[in-house]
């Protein structure tokens, strides 16, 4: 193994170590946080307030005239904060909806943010060097003490998420009942949003305040693909915050000249995209797949009931059939129904006989009276509930017939009861 | 009290007297106005409802019936007047009171599942910054059971159908163990079997002696389902037993010209707040 490579998975080098860890644990509370935001639809509102601590920084430098780390952030957190205030006063009191709301907020307070810095850079103030780092984020210049701040300000966050654990979760899921049993709904949304603020001016340092609202919602959304539970979906956005941050610092480590935030946030967007391919339920993959089966299920219950229709015409269900007889009945190219066959076969619902033929079973039987019973039932109902024309129903009996539940055939047949014939006064086939 | 007393009469009914001389009622409703944006969407809203009723809200789309329950769970701000609950004031009455939002006024698409949906119907007993008890979880099961969805329990609430998401919410109204329910259209898409479901329910509440009171739009049900009415059109058409009150003369007060004379005066007074000619 390379030395080098060495050096940095073990962290053994102070200033790297510093970078590494503060990399991860800056991630970990905006993506925690980020959950919530994604949850209540507030995804573009953390991108507002991270734009919205420019001014914050900017101003609490002028005032204290370093960079120290604790000005710098209650700088940011007190104009991240009243840009949300102003939010939503707007939309309260103004007929100016929330996504124009957010675009003057966000465009206001980082105007005003780069305004402040412009006339710094003017001032030629000697210590000013580096604010402009806000911009883009800079994680190889932090400093031990940066990391020690704001690896306490996460772990802050983090505790009172899991302290106030269910009650932002009533309030993120519905918080007009939230405030009907009586909870101060609106001191939690102010949390949520205090902790937003905070998580953004905590991140800042190592991706700046343009990629910000990335580290925010991508872990969240990322995680949102591969569970069903807030607390592990919160779990997971903030390993996969930990992930970017930590691969991210990686990156720049081996390519010294390339910057560590926006890296961060390229991993991010990775794992992100991964997940909306690969998750196994919600995932593009896994939809794709289902829908593939969907297709080949409807083939062979369409295969079984034609097969049905044929024996219902001879009374034979069971003679043997060709693949262009069941064509004359209905029009499946042949290849296609050829593949039908030959996986029914394998299922156990057809046998294949001499000559290129093909019989039900008595299992193939049944499930082509069942898919003909369900057809026929779906008929009926829309001509008589719906009050459609008979000669309206067929084709939207033929996509419905194979997606009916077990119990909604019992509610139909209940409902209808178990009438004998279609409206094209074909019999009914009951068990 | 006293003074309402002297006003009452009229047409109210035996059983309003009795409510009145003798146990405190369910729900009062003092002259309550409503705005959204400076137009008023309720006008002077004043009546009081006896215990053990189940009381349907009916009139026409945008008459203020989601807002007049709103109203009452303070969920929006009066621009005058005040409701009492058991003859105290909703903050305090708060722990004897539920409320049944729209069911689509929540995403249900949010991570979490049926059970823990339920169990926030205990938050309220259980107070701010604890944990639930396997008592509360037992509470919510239970729940489960009477609105007879007790086998989804861990189902995702992404996976259910809309009249599963109907019944979660009101096994969640259930597992609050309240006196007044406040149900903002517990019947609006949901299936016939459902809707039976929920009702017979509805009828068990009221036979354990809980007030039901339940924003409706199906005019053809009320009479099956409710035994007090009240008929709101942005004002207080009528409010009373079924048989007084849900009457050909007053539905047609209710439902007759959409654009009275309240709408357009609500209109002018948005106008005004907008600083536009009034003509």
């Amino acid at each position: 193994m390379n030395d080098s490579l060495f050096d940095f998975l073990v962290l053994r080098d102070l200033s790297t170590r510093t970078v590494v860890i503060g990399s991860m644990l800056l991630g970990i509370g905006s993506a925690a946080i980020g959950c919530f935001a994604l949850l209540r639809k507030r995804a573009l509102v953390g991108d507002a307030v991270a734009h919205s601590v420019l001014p914050g920084i900017a101003i609490a430098f002028l005032i204290v005239g370093s960079k120290d780390p604790l000005a710098l952030m209650v700088g940011a957190v007190v104009t991240g904060w009243f840009s949300m205030i102003a939010m939503d006063y707007i939309v309260r009191n103004s007929r100016i909806r929330e996504d124009a709301a957010i675009g003057l907020a966000l465009s206001v307070f980082f105007g005003l943010g780069i305004l402040l810095l412009t006339h710094i850079q003017h001032t030629g103030a000697a210590n000013q060097s580096g604010l402009d780092k806000f911009l883009f984020g800079q994680a190889a210049s932090l400093l031990a003490r940066d990391v020690a701040v704001f690896g306490s300000v996460s772990l802050i966050l983090l505790l009172v998420l899991i302290v106030t654990f269910k009650e932002l979760k009533v309030v993120s899921f519905d918080p007009d009942f939230t405030r009907a049993i009586g909870f101060p709904a609106r001191f939690l949304e102010l949390l949520l949003t205090t902790l937003l603020v905070v998580a953004v001016v905590a991140g800042i340092q190592a991706v700046g305040v343009v990629l910000m609202a990335a580290m925010l919602i991508t872990p969240a959304a990322a995680a949102r693909y591969w569970t069903e539970r807030l607390g592990v979906m919160i779990l997971l956005a903030s390993l996969f915050g930990i992930l970017s941050g930590y691969v991210g610092a990686f990156i720049s480590y081996l390519e010294p000249h390339m910057p560590t935030g926006p890296w961060i946030v390229v991993v991010a967007s990775f794992i992100f995209f991964v997940s909306l391919l690969s998750a196994p339920k919600r995932g593009v993959i896994a939809q794709l797949l289902r829908r593939r089966k969907n297709v080949r299920v409807t083939l062979e219950e369409n295969i079984l009931k034609t097969m049905h229709r044929m024996g219902e015409a001879d009374r034979e269900m069971q003679d043997p059939r060709s693949i262009s007889e069941i064509q004359n009945y209905r029009s499946i190219p042949a290849a296609v129904l050829q593949r039908g066959l030959l996986r029914l076969a394998s299922e156990g619902y057809v046998t294949s006989q001499p000559n290129k033929k093909w019989s039900l079973t008595t299992q193939g039987v049944v499930e082509g009276a069942r898919i003909t019973r369900l057809h026929r039932l779906w008929e009926v109902y829309l001509t008589e509930y719906v009050r459609i024309a008979p000669d309206h129903v067929h084709d939207d009996a033929e996509s419905i017939e194979h997606v009916l539940t077990p119990e909604l055939e019992v509610e139909l047949q209940r409902l209808l009861q178990r009438p004998a014939i279609d409206p094209h006064q074909q019999t009914i086939p009951y068990r | 009290m006293k003074f309402r007393e002297s006003l009452s009469g009229g047409k109210k009914s035996n059983q309003t007297r009795e409510n009145i001389s003798g146990s405190v009622s369910s729900l009062e409703v003092h002259d309550l106005t409503v705005s959204y944006h400076r137009r008023p969407v309720l006008w002077d809203i004043d009546f009081e409802m006896p215990e053990g009723k189940l009381v349907a809200i009916v009139g026409p789309n945008g008459a203020g019936k989601s807002t007049l329950i709103k109203a009452i769970m303070g969920l929006v701000p009066p621009a005058s007047g005040y409701v009492k609950i058991f003859g105290q004031s909703l903050e305090d009455a708060r722990p004897r009171v539920g409320y049944v939002p729209q069911r689509n006024s929540v995403d249900w698409d949010f991570p979490t599942n049926v059970l823990d949906v339920v169990l926030m119907g205990c938050y309220g007993r259980i107070g701010l910054f604890r944990r639930p008890r396997a008592a509360d979880r037992d509470v919510a099961t239970d729940a489960l059971r009477q609105v007879g969805i007790a086998d989804l329990a861990k189902r995702q609430i992404s996976q259910l159908s809309g009249g599963q998401q109907q019944r979660v919410f009101i096994a969640r109204a259930l597992a609050q163990d309240v006196d007044l329910y406040l149900m903002d259209e517990p019947f609006v898409g949901v299936d016939a079997a459902t809707e039976g479901a929920i009702i017979e329910l509805l009828r068990e509440m009221r036979r354990r002696g809980k007030t039901v009171v339940v924003v409706h739009h199906d005019l053809g049900t009320v009479r099956d389902y409710f035994d007090w009415v009240l008929l709101l059109n942005l004002r207080l058409v009528a409010f009373g037993p079924l048989e007084e009150v849900f009457t050909d003369t007053l539905l047609q007060q209710t439902y007759g010209g959409r654009l009275n004379i309240l709408t357009e005066v609500g209109e002018l007074m948005k106008k005004q707040d907008r600083g536009r000619e009034l003509r």
